[in-house]
């Protein structure tokens, strides 16, 4: 039973950047806008907090860092989408490719630095603890924090009165507008918290799971995170299972080539996958249920009747 | 620090804003033009990147009586022929196209530019005006193998694999006959990734491997991801394509570099000189095109062994293939007193006995 323990670590690793961007992402869909520039923010996060933290030495700099700059790619897209009215998908899809190049092009000098990977926050005593001590108390604080703020999430949605008018704002912006919501500022504001949760993410990949940086290190994270975001059909809660099963998934694969258990490597690099697209056939062969939480409005923009 | 990483970053700019400037200014006291194509960025601090060492190293060597440029993250297939048609166009005399997937355009445009040298590394078509170029890098993965088979404890070896193709497989083979020649009781196990290039991934394999026993990690991916990871489990490694020692100080024991300075130097210079010919290059480490990086965090025994390995491949006195070679099924693929032959090296799809594996197919 030995193996357990450093494989929910790895596990652990693995999930965490797909539930921070997801986070975002879902709080950003919920509102009634979707971003397909996860991938992109994500990217500029990771060079951003690599750069500010190998040229300050302090990471909490660079996580801020990482975030502002997530957010500032948000912006662009919410300035284009939501005051230009731009089509979502492609400025979206466009938000991408533009990350993809920028985060290289500021990248280009930070290439082969080292960086000694974030501390856990070992909390003394309960850390020793076998099994449950690793697994549970001796994390970065990211990896908290990932889980804190999906928690806060599925509390702001459902328990709060902003959670409300977002979900309003997201299902029919009209109406919300009627009512007199500023729906045009709503939006503006998930869509920043998406940029900066991207962020987020993406520095937790240049920080903590592989401290360095190198040109598209997301490696598709962002586009995982997307899916994820309908495969949980925009509950956290489902959010948070989704993202550690992908997780598990992808780490369970290795760990079964390297035991020698012979399945083709290319079947299981492709499980993941697989299991996002049969869970979304299984949840939208229930109409119902994906109507009950699918943002009615998502993509849609929004003209307010003069 | 700051003010190193704004010249590292002005000097890109740079960089960009003069090749910019230079499509433009052409025949400019006609200096020797070369071209380079490159499959990756520059920045991947692993093939590219070394690919582009060489660049750099001939414009160092040079000076203003070359005139380099480069064009990173061409995709294989069409966009590689107008890319390198390209090239062709705005007046370069030898261009170097660096991957596999470049070599039928390659062929193509250079049919059309009989005028102007080709060079396309790791493949096996020729023209009249254009020539081949790789490297062994397997003659480094046997030295590597032996140094691992006298550092390992768990005799476990952990090897992230990127796709089963025979310069890959070539790869294993000749780091386990390396490790068996001094140590028969190694086991390797191996994780393929699927991909060139995923740092996320890499690093999760590797971790695999570690947690599952092994304590030498050797990659055949192109990210720093693998080492990192043995570096922070206290485990050792080894470096690929490029000296990664700066992210596993206490952990890289060596890494195998493509070192492709001397050889852009002499083919550069061949052209100046009249003698440039369309040949067929595979260098090792004689030629040092594959170059150890130093050998550290071992002992001096090992270390002698190591240089000694290393000194006996270039002499020719180890052939890494040397036969009796029998493959997974007992079949005798390589008679005693025999070496293997290029084209088996080339073509090599089998694993050979004793790697308790299956090859993916």
């Amino acid at each position: 039973m030995d193996w357990i323990v450093p494989l929910i670590l790895t596990v652990i690793t693995a999930s965490t950047p797909l539930l921070l961007a997801a986070t975002g992402e879902l709080i950003t869909e919920k509102s009634g806008v979707l971003n397909l520039g996860v991938e992109g923010m994500m990217l500029v996060g990771a060079i951003s907090g690599f750069a500010v933290t190998v040229s300050s030495g302090s990471a909490i700099l660079g996580i801020l860092a990482a975030i502002v700059a997530g957010m500032l790619m948000s912006l662009i897209f919410a300035f284009l989408t939501l005051t230009l009215m731009a089509n979502q998908v492609a400025t979206g899809l466009a938000l991408t490719i533009f990350g993809v190049g920028f985060s290289a092009l500021v990248g280009s000098g930070f290439v082969g630095f080292p960086l000694d990977p974030l501390p856990s926050l070992s909390i003394p005593v309960i850390s020793t603890i076998p099994v449950i001590g690793p697994i549970l108390f001796s994390q970065d604080f990211l990896v908290y924090a990932s889980i804190a703020i999906v928690i806060a999430t599925g509390w702001f949605l459902t328990r709060t009165r902003a959670g409300l008018i977002l979900k309003a704002v997201g299902d029919s912006h009209d109406s919300a507008h009627a009512i007199g919501y500023r729906v045009i500022r709503i939006r503006y504001m998930a869509t920043l918290f998406g940029g900066a949760m991207s962020g987020l993410g993406g520095a937790y990949l240049s920080l903590s799971y592989t401290p360095m940086w190198a040109e598209n290190m997301t490696a598709g994270r962002g586009w995982i995170a997307l899916a994820l975001v309908v495969f949980a059909t925009w509950r956290p809660g489902r959010l948070l299972a989704g993202a550690y099963m992908f997780g598990c998934i992808s780490v369970l694969q290795l760990h079964a080539q390297s035991a020698g258990v012979n399945v083709p490597s290319q079947f299981m690099s492709m499980l993941p996958y697989l299991a996002t697209v049969i869970v979304l056939v299984i949840i939208s062969s229930d109409y119902t249920k994906i109507r009950l939480n699918a943002p009615a409005c998502i993509g849609k923009a929004f003209r307010p009747a003069q | 620090m700051k003010s190193r990483i704004f010249k590292r970053t002005a000097a890109a700019l740079a960089t960009v804003g003069a090749m910019a400037l230079g499509m433009g200014a052409a025949q400019a006291d006609d200096p020797l033009k070369v071209g380079f194509v490159y499959v990756g960025p520059v920045g991947d601090f692993g093939y590219s990147y070394q690919h582009d060492q060489g660049r750099k190293a001939v414009d160092e060597k040079f000076g203003n009586k070359v005139k380099t440029t480069y064009v990173e993250n061409v995709a294989e297939g069409a966009d590689a022929e107008r890319v390198i048609r390209q090239l062709a166009q705005t007046g370069n005399d030898l261009i170097f196209t660096t991957s596999f997937g470049f070599m039928n355009p390659t062929i193509k445009v250079a049919k059309q530019f009989p005028d102007v040298k080709f060079e396309h590394a790791t493949g096996f078509k020729r023209a009249e005006n254009s020539a081949t170029y790789a490297a062994r890098f397997y003659e480094g993965r046997y030295v590597a193998g032996v140094i691992a088979g006298k550092m390992t404890k768990s005799n476990t070896i952990g090897y992230v694999g990127s796709f089963p193709i025979p310069e890959v497989v070539r790869g294993i083979n000749s780091f386990m006959l390396g490790a068996w020649s001094v140590n028969p009781d190694v086991k390797v196990k191996i994780v393929w990734v699927n991909s060139w290039y995923d740092p996320g991934k890499e690093g999760d394999a590797a971790k695999a491997l570690i947690d599952q026993g092994a304590d030498i990690m050797v990659q055949h991916t192109d990210s720093p991801a693998p080492l990192q990871v043995a570096e922070n489990r206290g485990v050792l490694g080894f470096g690929q394509a490029s000296d990664m020692i700066k992210f596993a100080p206490k952990a890289q024991l060596s890494a195998i570099v493509d070192r492709w300075d001397d050889y852009y130097i002499e083919r550069v210079q061949a052209v100046m000189d009249g003698t440039w010919k369309a040949d067929d290059t595979w260098g090792g480490i004689k030629a040092d095109m594959v170059h150890m990086a130093p050998f550290t965090n071992m002992p001096d025994d090992v270390k002698a062994l190591a240089e000694e390995t290393e000194a006996k491949i270039a002499s020719g006195e180890i052939h890494p293939f040397a036969g009796p070679i029998y493959d997974q099924a007992g079949e005798l693929r390589v008679k005693d007193g025999e070496n293997a032959d290029d084209g088996m090296l080339l073509g090599m799809d089998w694993y050979i006995k004793g790697i308790d594996a299956e090859l993916p197919k």
